[in-house]
């Protein structure tokens, strides 16, 4: 985007490198660090991925209640941070490496692409400033499930056989979509559910023009954006252990950015003067990060083998990243299935001391008796943790007496009614419990249950529209 | 946890020769649905044999309190040993009632393992 006009430049490589900049690992990340990236990182692109299970189905529930909603809540705001500084250095040619201004790419419109795409475009107007805002949708497949009733991997019954009431099926796209945005010339590529490193692919197949059966390489430029999707956990955040694994610079951590070459190998770095560290560690936990299979990592593009990776310090805060090696696509694609979940009350409240483990367990008990018995919940909707002696562990520990114990009670409710009540009746420990109890707090809110199935990908298909400002 | 203090394991300290995973390695855990994934990066390559060796798939399945349905991958040029313990959540991040439904803070309690040395 530019202050006046839409500049674009010749698409080439600079050394032969395209700079892919992670902006945001999650839907609620920081924002600061990508300003930092787009200010000093002469990025071609900056990525924000902001799209987790949970996140989708949950902004399919907003959507149904607005429908003009439905994408992330912080779209906007990124926007307004980032958009200023990459068209002043369009403006003042301080370009990026291909010769042309940072383009962005999101997974932000979450369950409403093309009203975050209205959105982003709005936020440019609003800025004096002209973009091409290019639209991916075709996630949504909520008719093809519908109609071909998959079966659901974690009740292994067809789709038609659940209790809870569907609200979304959303399928991983993969990074084409994103490359035709590109082709197209967008300045901003607003996507909804594609798959997490495929937002990072699809830039590399634009500069590139990798063939889509090429599956060493790009399974090369799926292990680039699946170090990077998370963003800061590749520079010491999820890392950082001050007894075994200390990160400077943590509240002011920097987020990575790789220089990808035509054979889909990279450098890993981020920022000089940034927070965090960026060493061969970081990068072999984020590598293994949430891969169940390390030879078979599935995406929508490619089935890719990390154990060919190689991870090697390639001076200070910087990695090389080498030996990505992969097969076919597979022939399905995961969708996430959205279910309405009911509600879900919780209260907490502390309890110190001498004694402070039994009287946090004795308040559980009289809370878990009155849900029964006064508020008429089923009792095996409701949990209890003790806070402080080991609830994280669920029980795999010995609970140890603490100094202090903080009791929670959570429960699935009928309604909104026996939600609150379960906040309620922690609450009235105060008066009615064990003694010495305080800080009690409660909540209560409506929740999203997150399943998955496949469906045959010859019955999506991605498209893509632009939106100018 | 053996009644250990945490501060003094993070120390680096392990008394009367009893060493945990806490000692030669890090953990990372991340979630797939229902599935917890742990890996396990030795902080000395020279580390890892006796990681191997010790942390087979029973024992993290019996750590975990699991029946025998725990997949190891072991990846001896990184080095890392990777586990994929399924139907453990309890749910996950949208099933579960209790607070960590990723499971996150399960990678430390795999560090909570003794290694015999």
């Amino acid at each position: 985007m530019t202050a006046a006009g839409s500049m674009t430049g010749a698409s080439g490589t600079d050394g032969g490198t395209v700079r892919l900049g992670a902006g945001a690992g999650f839907a609620g990340d920081r924002i600061d660090p990508a300003v930092e990236l787009a200010r000093h990182g002469e990025l071609d692109y900056l990525v924000f991925e902001c799209l987790g299970e949970r996140t989708v189905a949950a902004a399919q529930v907003r959507r149904l209640a607005d429908p003009s909603g439905g994408y992330d809540s912080l779209l906007a705001a990124r926007m307004r941070a980032v958009l200023p500084v990459l068209a002043a250095g369009a403006v003042a040619g301080t370009r990026s490496r291909t010769g042309r201004h940072t383009r962005i790419v999101t997974n932000s419109g979450a369950a409403n692409p093309l009203a975050a795409g209205r959105r982003t475009a709005a936020v440019a107007r609003e800025l004096g400033l002209s973009a091409r805002v290019g639209v991916v949708t075709g996630d949504d497949v909520l008719d093809v499930v519908r109609r071909l009733d998959p079966v659901v991997w974690e009740t292994g019954e067809p789709l038609s056989a659940a209790p809870e009431e569907l609200v979304s099926a959303n399928a991983y796209l993969g990074a084409d979509g994103v490359r035709r945005a590109l082709d197209e010339d967008a300045d901003v590529v607003v996507t909804g559910r594609v798959a997490d490193p495929a937002l990072y692919l699809g830039p590399l197949l634009h500069e590139f023009g990798w063939a889509q059966d090429d599956w060493p390489t790009l399974a090369a430029g799926t292990v680039v954006g699946h170090l990077l999707e998370c963003a800061g956990q590749l520079t010491g955040g999820y890392f950082a252990d001050p007894g075994t694994k200390p990160v400077p610079g943590l509240a002011r951590l920097g987020f990575p950015f790789a220089d990808v070459g035509s054979d889909g190998g990279a450098r890993l770095s981020k920022l000089a003067g940034s927070g965090g560290l960026l060493t061969t560690r970081t990068c072999t936990e984020q590598l293994l990060y949430e891969v169940d299979r390390p030879d078979a990592y599935l995406t929508p593009d490619v089935t890719a083998d990390f154990t060919a990776v190689r991870l090697a310090a390639d001076g200070t805060d910087a990695v090389r990243v080498t030996g990505g090696a992969g097969g076919p696509r597979p022939d399905d694609l995961k969708v996430t299935l959205g279910f309405r979940g009911g509600w879900q009350g919780e209260g907490q409240i502390s309890y110190a001391g001498p004694r402070a483990l039994a009287r946090a367990r004795l308040a559980g008990e009289i809370v878990r008796e009155r849900l029964v018995n006064v508020h008429g919940l089923a009792a095996d909707a409701i949990g209890v943790e003790l806070i402080g002696a080991g609830a994280a562990f669920r029980g795999l520990a010995p609970e140890t007496d603490p100094l202090e114990v903080r009791l929670r009670v959570s429960a699935r409710a009928s309604g909104a009614e026996q939600a609150d009540a379960v906040g309620w009746e922690v609450e009235s420990l105060y008066t009615n419990g064990p003694a010495g109890g305080g800080g009690a707090r409660k909540s209560a809110q409506e929740t999203v249950l997150v399943r998955s199935c496949l469906v045959p990908r010859d019955l999506v298909a991605s498209s893509v529209t632009v939106l100018e400002a | 946890m053996g009644g250990l203090p945490m501060g003094e394991r993070a120390m680096g300290q392990p008394p009367m020769g009893r060493l945990l995973v806490d000692d030669l390695a890090d953990v990372r855990a991340g979630d797939k649905g229902d599935t917890l994934i742990l890996a396990v990066l030795p902080r000395e390559a020279a580390h890892y044999v006796v990681l191997e060796r010790t942390l087979t798939a029973q024992a993290v399945a019996r750590h975990f309190g699991r029946p025998d349905d725990v997949t190891r991958t072991v990846l001896p040029h990184l080095p890392a040993l990777v586990f994929r313990l399924p139907a453990i959540l309890g749910g996950g991040v949208t099933g579960y009632p209790g607070l960590d439904g990723h499971g996150k803070t399960l990678g430390y309690h795999l560090l909570m393992f003794p290694v015999e040395s």
